[in-house]
């Protein structure tokens, strides 16, 4: 898995709250049998019309946003399914930190297996965040997960919280399924017992 | 002091160390074809071995089609995904029931039914709807393709404890009012993200009330509340609805585990993070009228006006909503007219579900305007069905009736709405176009899915007609 230690990039800002894994990646486009080609496919209905083309109102298809690797956005994303689709479409397609006020539980866990950075911080300041970047043409922020602060050229500097187990495995890039095999004995010993 | 689930929480942890997560071993691994090609595909990469194949059960539901079962699958990509699964499962040594073989179903369906869900256990699967298996006191939860990887590998699971919270549903649910209604009525209270975090366990009267089917629907809804998992203490009725079960212990085995399962419950002084009641007696028949399980009410009531939303980000949600459903504010849920049925999922798919549907359905024809799909959960269900001549119910009364699979609930086959569609559904989600594009979904029970395929708009079943 690809390491985050620190990252700085241009801000796209998805001001809906709820945003469920259907939205994110819809059903037709699990089919898939490799971890890759999900990119395209990211927020499929609303960055496309149904007759075609691209929605130039969705916010992704702006062009100042083009580039994008730090998505902020409302609470309670990745709600719904467990499917890994979700972060490996949106990884896919650029980005690695996503900033909003709380996430569902398995899309967030399975964004650190990623090697993505889901950061809860308060509605404040995702408001504050969101309010920038849809200011500011090209504003970007610094995600540093060694020091655990994520801050801007304006100033802002806010410090999150993240678990130091999932902190330690994304700094170093680890392979958990490596860690647990280390733990071999324990696991027959476990066994052994029941 | 212990809870149910700190008790589950504690009998399988492998090591713990401090400053990580606990490493959790599984019992059961469920796996379908659309969460398990990448993990597989890993296994290989990295040169490792199923560990325990023996505690690996796998089947295909997302993505089959529900009739003509005995062509090939006209989809080359899902056609290519079940195939992935069926040689998958034959180089790493996995038992796996095939789409024309007599155990097929939705993995949550076979999975009980086969006894091979049972309580005590840690069962987890590539779905989030493996909260279902809770409703045996186990601790089920869906995971990711990495982490179906990870238990492919390790046979564990590195976990964070979650909090726990206690949803006490007091009374009996009326006449008419079910399961479904029951958890409906608690993700509309506390929102989809009101148990994010914890795992639920549901306690009282109206839960012990439940049969086996009404307790795996109110589990499988828990993950829609936000929750890890969900799950009810083992009574007499799980162990009855487990005897005799083809995976399930028997003789002196059985016996065993009796004792041990009886041991499956919370202390009486055991503490909660978080304690919710509902009184169970003053419910109705739930209809969702939005784009999440969450904004719902009951079938007298109205859909909601957006200005009355307490917040502005509640407010602009129900505008959306409305719009993307084509609803007014303020419109009576009864006056909403459908167009379609889906009577199928792994919520409400169980042969009790069908049997309710079928009680609605007895002597009527379904309205000229709407067409309705009934999809059994397992092809056991099926034929356990039709030997109650609940096909010819359906039939007779214009209903189709299918093969067994996940099918409408999530549209992966060829069973989806088409844009703008109105669908009665007993599946468990009703985001923007979850069975379709521009479909638009309303989760109801059983019954209520079959009164309204019937009379061509949401009715309140308590008042039904049976013939």
């Amino acid at each position: 898995m690809q390491a985050f230690r620190k990252h700085t990039g241009l801000v796209a800002p998805l001001d809906r709250a709820n945003v469920d894994t259907d939205q994110i990646i819809p059903k037709q486009f699990l089919k898939s049998i490799e971890r890759t080609g999900f990119g395209e496919f990211l927020f499929f209905d609303w960055r496309y019309r149904p007759e075609g083309g691209p929605e130039p109102s969705f916010i992704l298809n702006q062009p100042r946003y083009q580039g994008a690797s730090i998505l902020v956005t409302g609470k309670n994303f990745g709600c719904g399914s467990s499917r890994e689709h979700a972060p490996w479409a949106l990884r896919e397609f650029g980005f690695r930190v996503i900033i909003a006020p709380s996430f569902a539980d398995i899309f967030a866990n399975n964004c650190f297996k990623n090697g993505m950075l889901p950061i809860v911080v308060s509605d404040d300041q995702v408001a504050r965040i969101t309010g920038r970047a849809q200011y500011a043409e090209g504003y970007t922020l610094t995600v540093d997960l060694e020091t655990k602060t994520i801050t801007d050229d304006a100033g802002l500097s806010i410090e999150f919280s993240v678990s130091d187990f999932q902190r330690y495995c994304l700094l170093e890039g680890l392979d958990e399924i490596g860690l647990t095999l280390r733990h071999e004995a324990d696991i027959s010993a476990y066994e052994a017992r029941k | 002091m212990p809870t149910l689930f700190d008790k589950l929480w504690n009998n399988h942890i492998v090591r713990q160390s401090p400053g990580e997560p606990a490493l959790i071993y599984i019992d059961l691994h469920l796996v379908h074809e659309v969460t398990s090609p990448q993990a597989f595909a890993g296994l290989r990469q990295a040169g490792r071995k199923v560990r325990r194949p023996d505690l690996t059960v796998a089947t295909v539901d997302h993505n089959v089609p529900t009739t003509d079962r005995s062509l090939p699958i006209a989809d080359v990509t899902a056609a290519t995904q079940v195939n992935t699964l069926r040689s998958n499962c034959s180089e790493f040594g996995i038992q796996f029931f095939d789409i024309n073989s007599r155990e097929q179903g939705i993995v949550h369906v076979i999975g009980p039914e086969l006894g091979l869900t049972q309580p005590g256990m840690t069962i987890v699967c590539g779905d989030s709807h493996t909260s279902t298996h809770g409703a045996f006191g186990s601790l089920a939860f869906g995971i990711g393709t990495s982490e179906v990887e990870h238990v492919l590998a390790t046979q564990c699971l590195p976990q964070t404890k979650p909090r726990a919270m206690r949803i006490e549903c007091s009374g009996n649910l009326p006449e008419g009012v079910t399961a479904k209604d029951l958890a409906l009525a608690i993700i509309g209270r506390i929102g989809t993200d009101g148990a994010t975090g914890h795992v639920i366990e549901y306690t009282g009267e109206a839960v012990r009330g439940l049969s086996m089917s009404g307790r795996m629907t109110l589990c499988n809804m828990s993950i829609e509340a936000g929750a890890k998992a969900g799950m009810i203490a083992p009574d007499e009725t799980t162990f009855e609805y487990l005897r005799g079960k083809r995976f399930a212990p028997a003789g002196g085995a059985w016996q065993e585990a009796l004792a041990e399962w009886r041991g499956l419950k919370s202390d009486d002084d055991a503490v909660f993070d978080r304690t919710l009641e509902i009184d169970a007696s003053k419910l109705e028949p739930f209809v969702t009228w939005g784009t999440s399980p969450g904004m719902v009410v009951p079938i007298t009531s109205q859909v909601p006006d957006p200005t009355d939303a307490k917040t502005e980000i509640d407010r602009q949600a129900a505008l959306r909503a409305l719009e993307y459903m084509a609803l007014e504010p303020r419109m009576n849920i009864q006056d909403i007219e459908i167009d379609r049925a889906f009577i199928g999922s792994c919520t409400n798919a169980r042969l009790e579900d069908l049997r309710a549907a079928a009680r609605v359905v007895r002597g009527y024809r379904i309205n000229p305007g709407v067409n309705a799909l009934v999809v059994p959960g397992s092809q056991e269900v099926k034929r356990a069905a039709e030997q109650e001549g609940l096909d010819r119910i359906f039939s007779e009364a214009g209903f189709e009736w299918r093969d067994a699979g996940c099918s409408m609930c999530l549209g992966m086959n060829a069973d989806i709405l088409q844009p703008g569609q109105r669908c009665a559904s007993t599946s468990n989600r009703n985001f923007e176009g979850r069975q379709g594009r521009g479909g638009r979904t309303h989760l109801v029970s059983p019954m209520m899915a079959a009164a309204a395929a019937i009379a061509g708009h949401f009715v309140d079943v308590r008042q039904w007609e049976f013939r």
